[in-house]
C-alpha cells in the first residue's frame, strides 16, 4: 500500500487558480465555501488518501503547500 | 484518521529558503510564481545563494527583487543583459541571472540580448515567455502567436502586417557564445522539475564559464488571455506548443 501523505495550506497565501487540484493524482483536493481575506477561495483537503507525492506543492504557483509523508 | 504526520521528520516538501515570505503580487495561477521558486530551488540546492546576484526586469516580474532572498538590482526596461554584463565582469566569481519577460526582453530588450548572447558574457538568461505584455494590460508582443487576441490586435495577429512570432531561443541559438538553450514550461509538476534541472545545469555552466545560457520558460497568463488558470494551462498546451516545442534547443556539444 502507498505510503500515507499529508498537506498543510496556507490559506492566506492561496489565491484559488485551481491549479493544485487538476495536479493531484489523488484528487485530494477541493476548493473551500469560505473566502480568505483577500476573497478568494482556498484549496482545502476533501479526504485523506493524500500520498504525500508534493504535485500539487510542486506547481502551486504561491508556495502556498507543504507535504509530510510517512518515513 | 491515522496518526498525524505532520511532523517534523516527515517533511517532503516546503518553501525554498531562497525566497522571501513575501506574498507574490502575481496573478492567481501566473507560472511566474512557480518559475521564480524553481529558479530559488535551483539556487539553493547548488548552495550559492551568498554568491548569487540577480537582475529584475521590468514587466509583471518587476518586483522579482521582493521575492528571491538573493542580491538583487534592477534594470531599465530590456537592458538586464547590459547590466549583468557589467557585475558579471566586475565580479566574475558571482553567479549572476537575469530574470525577463517577453516584453522585456524580446521586444525593448531584443538588442541588448542578442548581444550579450553574441559576446558569449558568462550569466544566465531567464526568459518567460507568455505571448503577451502582462503588466500593461494584454497588449501584442513579439512572441504573440498568429491569430491570437490582444488588446491591439484585437481582430488577432496578422502575419501580413504584425510579423511572425519571435523564436528568440532559435535565433540566440545559432550564435557562438551562447552555449547551453533550453525551452520548457511550468504548467505540469513533471514539467517544474525539469524546468529546475535545467536552472541548475545552467548555473553549472556558469561556475565552469562556459557562455550565455538562456532557459525560456513558456507561461500562462490567465488574466490577459481572459481564461481560468487551468483552461489558459490546457491551451497553452495547444496553441503555444506547436510553435514554441519544448526542450533543448542547443546543448554543450
Amino acid at each position: 500500500m502507498a505510503k500515507k501523505g499529508d498537506v498543510v495550506i496556507q490559506i492566506e497565501k492561496c489565491k484559488g487558480c485551481e491549479i493544485c487540484l487538476a495536479s493531484c493524482p489523488q484528487s485530494v483536493l477541493g476548493m473551500s465555501d469560505k473566502v480568505n481575506s483577500k476573497g478568494f477561495k482556498y484549496a482545502v483537503k476533501v479526504n485523506s488518501a493524500c500520498t504525500g507525492c508534493a504535485n500539487c506543492a510542486v506547481i502551486c504557483p504561491d508556495a502556498a503547500i507543504t507535504v509530510y509523508r510517512e518515513k | 484518521m491515522a496518526e498525524n504526520l505532520i511532523k517534523p521528520e516527515n517533511l517532503v516538501y516546503e518553501k525554498t529558503n531562497a525566497m522571501t515570505d513575501r506574498v507574490l503580487h502575481y496573478c492567481p495561477g501566473c507560472g511566474h510564481g512557480t518559475a521564480h521558486r524553481m529558479l530559488a530551488e535551483a539556487i539553493e540546492e547548488l548552495e550559492i545563494q551568498g554568491e548569487t546576484i540577480g537582475i529584475a526586469p521590468v514587466g509583471c516580474s518587476v518586483l522579482a527583487y521582493y521575492y528571491f532572498d538573493v542580491d538583487m538590482t534592477e534594470a531599465a526596461h530590456g537592458r538586464a543583459p547590459a547590466v549583468a554584463t557589467g557585475i558579471k565582469r566586475v565580479m566574475p566569481e558571482k553567479y549572476v541571472f537575469t530574470y525577463q519577460g517577453d516584453g522585456d526582453l524580446a521586444a525593448i530588450g531584443t538588442a541588448e540580448t542578442i548581444h550579450a548572447c553574441n559576446r558569449g558574457e558568462n550569466f544566465l538568461i531567464v526568459f518567460i515567455n507568455n505571448g503577451i505584455y502582462g503588466m500593461t494590460g494584454g497588449q501584442m508582443a513579439p512572441t504573440t502567436l498568429e491569430n491570437m487576441k490582444s488588446t491591439t490586435s484585437p481582430r488577432g495577429r496578422d502575419i501580413k502586417t504584425m510579423g511572425s512570432p519571435l523564436k528568440i531561443s532559435e535565433l540566440v541559438a545559432e550564435l557562438p557564445g551562447t552555449y547551453y538553450v533550453a525551452r520548457h514550461s511550468v504548467h505540469t509538476p513533471a514539467n517544474v522539475r525539469k524546468t529546475k534541472r535545467a536552472f541548475k545545469k545552467a548555473f553549472q555552466y556558469q561556475k565552469d564559464n562556459k557562455g550565455t545560457c538562456l532557459i525560456e520558460v513558456v507561461s500562462n497568463c490567465p488574466s490577459n488571455w481572459k481564461m481560468t488558470p487551468v483552461e489558459s494551462n490546457k491551451w497553452m498546451e495547444e496553441n503555444m506548443f506547436p510553435y514554441y516545442p519544448l526542450g533543448d534547443i542547443k546543448v554543450p556539444q
